[in-house]
This record gives C-alpha cells, structure tokens and sequence, in this order.
C-alpha cells in the first residue's frame, strides 16, 4: 500500500473512533438514531456536529444549535480551492464531491506533490474516512455510555497530533512558516474572545504574510 | 433536536463546502498565477491553527493539560520522521498517562 494510502486509512481509524464518541454524545443529548445516522453521513463534517450536539445537551435551542455548528463548518470553504483542481471538472460530480472536501480529506489531498497521487489520496482518505465515521457514530449511538470516557485514552490529542504529521510537509519553504506560525498565533489570540469556529477564518488570514514573504523572495 | 434543525444543518455545511468548490475553486482557477501562491499557503494557516486550538482550547477558554504533552511528543515525533501510525499513537499513550498521573 502506497505511504498516502495508509496514513489516509490510520486517519481515518482514529476519526471513526471520534465518531463513537460523537454517536455517544449524540445519544445523551436525546438523538435518535435515524437523526445520529443522517447527520453524520450528510452534514459530514466532525467538529459541527460535536457543536451542535453539545448545545443541545447543555439545553440550547436547536437554531444555536445549528448556528454555532455553521461558525465551525465554515472553514470547508477556504479549502474548495485548495482541492478544487483534484475534482471531477463537470458539474454535478463536482458538486457531488465538494461534500468530501473537509479538514482530512484537504490535508491528505494536498499531501502529494502530483494531481494524480492527491486525487488518489483525496478520494482514498474521502471512502474510508466516510465509511469509519458513520460506522463509528452508529456503533457509538447504540453502545451509549458503556463506553466511558474518550479522554482517558488520550483520543483528544491523536487529532492535533496527525495534523501536525499533516501539517510538516508545509513547513519545508519558509511562507509556508510564515502562514502557520501566524495562523496559529491568531486561532491562540482569537479562543477566548469569539466564538469557536471563528478563530479558524480568522487565522486564513495569516496566508497574507505568507504570500508578501513569498513575493520578497521571488520577484 | 428537531428534524427541522437537522436538515438545517445539512444544507448549511454542504452549502459552505459547494460555495468553496464551485465558487471560491473556480475564481482561483480562472486566473491561478494570482491566486495559486495564496491558496497554496491556506493548508498551513488552517492546519496550525486547528492544532492550536485542538490542543490548548476547550469550550472557548485556554487551557493547558496533558494534551500538550501528547502533541508535544507527536510534534517529536514527527521531526524524528516517526510513521504517521506512530505519532497518532505516541501522542495518544503520552496524554493518557499524563492525565492519568495527575
């Protein structure tokens, strides 16, 4: 198996087990399961649908719900253009496929320095990460609190901790740097004083310094 | 949550996602030389800043705990040229056993 083909599946392991923790938040926060099933197989994008449900839980409204999953499913869209070269050119597949453009899928697709080997790596990590997801929030809906805690397998720090295996290879040329090193400090300096979601369209903003750091070097 | 909400919700993220392919992906198309070296510095600035807030936020405040030390061992990891399947566990093992000893 290719190296992208088996860090897209690793990955997409460790986001099913997310979603066993995402299907059992669901339960307690009173959704059934046909609404656990259609939410993570269409809305389809992880942090949102952990907003959404802890909202509810903590006895929100179902519009701050969904407002509060919407700040965070946001940033899908800075990452159309990243992957837009690796989809389908006609219309309605290229539609189709924008659903499988989501943190995982941008990361593995931007991964190989070809088209072919992104695609290849974009579509790979899209079915299994899909397919793990789903599986993973039915298992975690059925089996409810029997579980335990996610937290006490250290679960939260395996997303962080793939993304930065994600991240290196972008790190190689110096507004690569740039852009990461500013978009970190401003997701930092953003946390406490906005909502959770923002912080991430904010730090886009450090791609500016990247790019004029870009330009210095190459006139 | 009513079926309402949900369906909301699934039209809203997809609406974002399509807007991202179909609108901002072809204006970057339309003339790449002005817009590649931009979106090309979009995974690095999302990525961190997700790593960033995935490892000292929770519910909108900072916070430091034993994630830190999990990403900071993957973070060696990582520039030791560990396997992906390695960082993901390393990271993992350590913010289990810092958690679990204090």
């Amino acid at each position: 198996m290719s190296s992208h083909r088996r860090e897209g599946l690793v990955l997409s392991i460790a986001v099913g087990i997310v979603g066993v923790t995402f299907g059992v938040l669901a339960d307690a926060a009173g959704l059934s399961l046909p609404k656990i099933i259609v939410m993570s197989a269409l809305v389809f994008t992880g942090a949102s649908q952990f907003a959404a449900v802890s909202v509810i839980d903590a006895g929100g409204s179902g519009l701050a719900a969904v407002g509060s999953a919407l700040l965070l499913a946001a940033r899908n869209a800075l990452y159309g253009p990243v992957v837009a070269h690796l989809l389908p050119k006609s219309v309605v597949p290229r539609a189709g496929s924008a659903q499988f453009v989501i943190d995982e899928t941008t990361a593995m697709g931007s991964l190989p320095d070809n088209d072919i080997d992104g695609r290849d790596s974009f579509w790979w990590t899209a079915i299994w990460l899909w397919s793990l997801w789903n599986v993973g929030s039915v298992i975690g809906a059925l089996l409810g609190a029997v579980i335990g805690e996610p937290e006490t397998w250290g679960l939260d720090a395996a997303f962080p901790a793939a993304f930065l295996a994600l991240l290196a290879p972008h790190l190689r040329h110096q507004p690569g740097r740039v852009a990461a090193f500013g978009g970190a400090g401003l997701a930092i300096l953003m946390v406490p004083i906005a909502p959770a979601g923002v912080p991430l369209l904010v730090a886009a903003l450090a791609v500016v310094p990247g790019w004029w750091v870009q330009r210095k070097a190459t006139p | 949550m009513s079926w309402l909400a949900i369906w909301g919700l699934v039209a809203g993220a997809y609406l974002f996602k399509a807007f991202g392919v179909l609108g901002l992906g072809r204006a970057s198309a339309t003339s790449p030389g002005r817009f590649q070296p931009v979106v090309a510095l979009i995974p690095a600035a999302l990525f961190s800043a997700l790593i960033a807030v995935q490892t000292v936020s929770l519910d909108e405040t900072l916070v430091l705990d034993a994630r830190i030390f999990g990403v900071a061992a993957g973070a060696i990891s990582v520039w030791r040229k560990a396997p992906f399947v390695v960082v993901v566990v390393v990271s993992m093992a350590v913010t289990a056993v810092v958690r679990w000893q204090t």
